[in-house]
């Protein structure tokens, strides 16, 4: 317990508490006779201008009016009414008019952008469709890897894509959140800036260049570990050899992915965490919390809808992540298996797609554009999921 | 009962001093007001009671502070113990949004490690909130989140959360502050009750407050910006009210600054 002695740095800093002896005089603004007349005789009070006073040429505010809303321009024009040069209002209008022009137009490219996306959206969506339909009533032998339906070869790709992905979480997730929490409330500043910087190099790394270090580096090295899992752990079911000689098996390509998405959940988490309001954490302190129980007590619940949906975000990613897994796993066709060290693997459905795209053709084709609509169907639905997550963010319960 | 004695108290932010030298014997059972202009360093003094101060990046402490004849300061305290025997209130009243009214009452208690049977959970939530006026309002949702109270009520619940652990002293800073009128006199009515079983010390920027509640006021002032905030004055608060004895001390009660 007294390891304690230096505890939670808490984000405070004197100018608050100077602040905070400020805000406090009861709610009372002690203002002289001075100030109220210069209030009362105030330009920018006046709720209701005289009418024909719009913004004027050389007003400064005016200038920049484009793409602002009504509410903004009358601001301006009534930050313009005090020192107006007189006999402009034929200009006046005319600004006023350039203003409205501006706004349309800005209004309208808006408006484009966003049509565009959603177009570009349903035009990816209706491909897929389209060009996938067939392969669902299609004649069985030319379906890719001698498929003898659809569904054959969809079900143990979506397998082996969820699989992995969930795998690649459970490592990555409470790593990451661990040092969201570290970075945040324990290491010392620059400590925390650091570790936050070398986290987002992470980030910035090709897949395939992890798709070359998980290939020539990791699997080796795992080969290794997998033979003595193997042999000691081998009566738990997952872990039951024989162990793969090269070590490209499910968990190397799910110890990839999680280095992989560690980035994404440990800068989501850390965002989540830092907007915990400190006095919730100093309440939790003042009332001789350790700092772990202050996490416990405060942070995890306060930040957990924020920190679930960050993980969730990073699974609809690790599902879509298609190179390093295409590099590093070598699949054997409709296998479902939950072994995580045996030489035969499920593939996923992104690498699939990858690996067999080259050489389809006819059906073929169709069968993978296929899977790609599930691929897409499902990473939505993570996606969704997790914004359903973040959504009740304000609810009191 | 519990004596709290400081001795040559400074506090730091970095190289900053926020308080220099403060020494002052706070009475058991009683209310001492601490008061003085902005950055005088009041909240600093009162933060360095129960080792929050240095939960501060950069924050240290100097002196000591004596709780029943222990060193609170001591590098070989505990601060997590200290903390539970020295309680707290916020200026902004901060239930743990998370958690049913009744749930954040029992939050200290059930850190102190201790398991608690239903009926003794019960007990202690009902007997924490009535201490802090607040049974009547809330005996029939304590189920229901914290954060659906006033503030006021939000205020009287972090407060019944602060005793619910039975503290040897209360720290209060600014309690009111962010309250109208009508809980303001709530909270003072508390903590007059609250005198009987704790010692209170409460910051307060509101001089009228100070002068009601208060039996013992300490003056703190700052000669000028970048300065430490230094102990002026500490008296009965009637005396300190109607004859200082710093000229300071009467130019702030009189509000020629601060």
């Amino acid at each position: 317990m007294t390891a304690f002695a230096d505890s939670l740095p808490v984000e405070l800093d004197q100018s608050r508490l100077d602040e905070s002896d400020e805000a406090c005089s009861d709610g009372l603004v002690q203002l002289t006779p001075d100030d109220l007349s210069k209030l009362l005789t105030d330009d920018r009070l006046d709720p209701f201008p005289p009418s024909g006073l719009l913004p004027e040429v050389g007003a400064e505010p005016t200038d920049r009016v484009g793409p602002t809303d009504q509410l903004e321009l009358h601001r301006s024009a009534q930050t313009a009414q005090s020192d107006r040069p007189a006999g402009l209002e034929q200009a006046d209008v005319r600004r006023s008019r350039g203003g409205r022009w501006g706004d349309t137009t800005w209004r309208g490219l808006t408006l484009a952008a966003a049509v565009t996306t959603v177009l570009a959206l349903g035009s990816v969506v209706a491909f897929l469709a389209l060009e996938g339909a067939p392969a669902t009533a299609g004649d069985a032998t030319d379906l890719p890897a001698q498929a003898p339906d659809i569904w054959a070869l969809t079900w143990p790709l979506l397998f082996g894509s969820v699989w992995v992905s969930t795998l690649a979480l459970a490592l990555a997730a409470p790593i990451g959140i661990g040092i969201a929490l570290f970075s945040v409330l324990i290491a010392r500043r620059r400590l925390g800036t650091w570790l936050g910087a070398a986290i987002d190099i992470l980030a910035a790394v090709p897949s395939v260049v992890y798709g070359l270090w998980g290939l020539t580096v990791l699997a080796p090295l795992a080969a290794r570990a997998y033979a003595w899992l193997a042999a000691h752990l081998g009566w738990v079911p997952i872990l039951s050899g024989p162990a793969s000689a090269t070590g490209r098996t499910v968990l190397t390509a799910a110890l990839v992915l999680s280095v992989m998405v560690l980035p994404l959940v440990a800068s989501l988490s850390r965002e989540v965490i830092r907007l915990v309001p400190s006095n919730l954490i100093e309440g939790a302190l003042a009332l001789g919390a350790t700092r772990w129980e202050t996490i416990r007590l405060v942070v995890l619940p306060q930040a957990r809808s924020g920190v679930t949906a960050g993980v969730m975000l990073a699974l609809g990613r690790a599902l879509g992540e298609t190179m390093a897994v295409a590099m590093v796993l070598s699949p054997t066709p409709f296998l479902i298996s939950f072994h995580l060290l045996r030489s035969e693997n499920p593939g996923t459905v992104a690498s699939f797609i990858a690996q067999n795209f080259p050489e389809a053709h006819g059906l073929e084709t169709n069968a993978l554009i296929w899977l790609g609509l599930v691929l897409f169907a499902l990473t939505f639905l993570v996606n969704s999921l997790a914004r359903a997550l973040v959504r009740p963010k304000g609810r009191t319960a | 009962m519990s004596h709290l004695k400081l001795d040559r108290v400074s506090a730091y932010y970095g190289a900053f001093q926020a308080v220099a030298d403060v020494s002052l014997d706070i009475a058991p059972c009683s209310i001492t007001a601490l008061i003085g202009p902005s950055g005088c360093g009041k909240s600093t003094l009162l933060r360095t009671l129960n080792r929050l101060h240095e939960t501060t990046p950069g924050a240290r402490v100097t002196g000591q502070v004596h709780l029943n004849g222990q060193d609170v300061l001591d590098p070989a305290t505990d601060p997590v113990e200290v903390r539970s025997r020295v309680g707290m209130v916020f200026q902004r009243a901060n239930p743990f949004p998370t958690m049913s009214i009744g749930e954040n009452v029992l939050a200290g208690v059930r850190l102190r490690g201790r398991r608690l049977s239903p009926r003794v959970a019960e007990q202690v939530v009902e007997r924490s909130l009535r201490a802090a006026n607040l049974w009547q309002e809330t005996k029939d949702r304590l189920k229901k989140s914290g954060v659906g109270l006033s503030g006021g009520q939000q205020q009287r619940l972090c407060i019944a959360r602060a005793i619910a652990v039975q503290p040897e002293v209360l720290l209060m800073d600014e309690p009111c502050s962010a309250l109208d009128p009508a809980s303001t006199a709530a909270i003072e009515e508390l903590m007059v009750d609250l005198k009987a079983d704790y010692t209170v010390v409460v910051v307060t920027h509101n001089l009228a407050q100070a002068a009601r509640v208060s039996d013992q006021t300490a003056f703190m002032s700052v000669d000028r910006a970048g300065q430490p905030g230094r102990l002026i004055e500490h008296g009965p608060t009637t005396q300190l009210f109607n004859a200082p004895t710093e000229a300071a001390t009467g130019d702030y009660i009189a509000g020629k600054f601060g």
